[in-house]
């Protein structure tokens, strides 16, 4: 093991780089397909059925192949038609970075759509009733009652989809983007010491992990305080 | 309009796609399924490991681990080779590697689905096996293995879903599967849309009929068990 690479100025460059793109596709991809997700998931339980089978084609198609088909279908598959070059939307997707937030957004709201639907679904029946009780119109309920209590309870199965998104920004390396794993090939093709290269990167996915799993524990701990155990 | 060539290419992907993603899920299952024992048993270092094991995969991404394992074990081969004297150099098989970093990725996954479906299981089971005088293994192989499979389905289900659709990340290392043949057929043909668009629907297949199969099983797996029923 030779890691003394770590110590060059323009190397420890790359790595930061690296990282702060990988954050960027994180973040970027978290916030959007958060927003989209949601009205999504009202419509995958919409009491309308020919809406209800369109989300879930869509959710089916795009959980059913690889995140990586995905990339490759945006980043090399939409120049194959005449009217995409010629488009303005050409400046957009000639743009590797474009490309590859625009599929992990496409890959990422249909997982977390469905997350968020199935929470819908098992709502307990009861709240909703109280909120007719009260009157509430079916948009106020839907707003004040069923999307916050949707959001909460699937505090614990989003943070496991934050992490496998964190996952998933690797593959920005395979469309040339120094990302942190693009940055570790890089080292790694200058050294020629593969596991040191990677494992650099490892320990900063390790540890962004770990940053994520703690941020959503103090989530849950101020969201879902009412499910606690309770201490006698 | 397509190049029947190129089909046949990319059938022969399909197949090899499906190839490394059932040697995953042997490696994974028997893995997991080792490591769900280990991550049970009554020493806390064996506990401890599992679960550092569990931590280290679910903390760094697939492409990572696989781009470290296939060019560091290509280099330790070479190292390995030339400190034996061999006169050539063998080159590191990409399914090989594939399906050793898909196993023991998916490994640590099957680990918690295995370690809570035999904790599901009631502890009277093992106990009175055991007062049967049955050994430890006598008591895994025929109480604990065939009832942990009702409870382990779902999740062995979602496993593998996911494992086959990471074996597209073999094609980044050169492996000739689904994903690569699309891509190199796309490329020579000039209809990249179409060649991939055909690899999706690859994809697709594979998940409905591993979804319509996995049914199945767990109709015969959960007979005699009633379903609560819903009102």
């Amino acid at each position: 093991m030779n890691f003394s690479f770590v110590l060059d100025p323009d190397t420890q460059a790359l790595y930061l780089r690296g990282l702060a793109l990988t954050v960027q596709l994180l973040l970027g991809c978290i916030a959007i397909s958060f927003l989209l997700a949601i009205p999504l998931a009202v419509a995958r339980n919409s009491p309308l059925r020919p809406v209800r089978h369109v989300v879930w084609l869509y959710t089916y198609v795009v959980r059913g192949t690889p995140l990586l088909l995905q990339v490759y279908l945006v980043y090399y598959g939409l120049s194959q038609f005449e009217a995409v070059r010629a488009s303005a939307a050409w400046f957009a997707l000639s743009n590797p970075l474009f490309c590859v937030l625009f599929a992990f957004v496409i890959n990422e709201t249909a997982y977390s759509a469905e997350i968020f639907a199935g929470a819908m679904r098992n709502l307990p029946h009861g709240e909703i009733e109280a909120a007719r009780a009260f009157g509430m119109a079916p948009m106020v309920i839907l707003r004040r009652i069923t999307i916050p209590s949707a959001l909460r309870s699937s505090l614990p199965a989003y943070s496991n989809e934050v992490i496998i998104v964190l996952h998933s920004t690797s593959l920005a390396a395979t469309v040339t983007l120094l990302d942190l794993t693009g940055a570790a090939n890089e080292v790694y093709s200058t050294h020629y010491l593969p596991f040191e290269a990677f494992m650099v990167a490892a320990v900063f996915y390790m540890g962004m992990t770990f940053a994520i799993v703690r941020m959503f524990r103090a989530a849950e701990g101020r969201f879902l305080a009412h499910q606690r155990p309770r201490t006698v | 309009m397509l190049d029947e060539g190129y089909v046949g290419q990319l059938v022969a992907g399909l197949v090899t796609t499906i190839e490394v993603a059932l040697a995953s899920l042997a490696v994974a299952t028997i893995l997991g399924f080792g490591a769900a024992l280990l991550a049970l048993s009554r020493y806390p270092t064996l506990r401890w490991l599992m679960r550092c094991y569990a931590n280290v995969i679910r903390g760094v991404p697939d492409l990572l681990m696989m781009l470290m394992l296939f060019y560091g074990g290509q280099i330790a081969l070479n190292n390995f080779v030339e400190w034996a004297g061999v006169g050539f150099k063998p080159q590191l098989n990409q399914f090989a590697a594939g399906v050793i970093t898909l196993g023991s990725i998916y490994g640590a996954y099957f680990m918690e689905t295995f370690r809570g479906a035999l904790l599901a299981i009631p502890a009277g089971q093992a106990d009175a096996a055991r007062a049967f005088g049955m050994s430890t293994f006598k008591v895994n192989t025929r109480i604990l293995l065939p009832q942990m499979i009702r409870f382990a389905l779902p999740g062995f289900t979602n496993n593998w879903l996911v494992v086959s659709k990471a074996t597209a990340l073999v094609s980044v290392i050169g492996l000739q599967d689904v994903m690569h043949r699309a891509k190199s057929a796309g490329a020579a043909t000039h209809q990249p849309f179409t060649w991939l668009l055909l690899a999706g629907a690859g994809y697709l297949l594979i998940t409905t009929v591993s979804l319509a199969l996995l049914k199945a099983v767990e109709r015969k797996a959960s007979v005699g068990v009633r379903k609560v029923s819903r009102t």
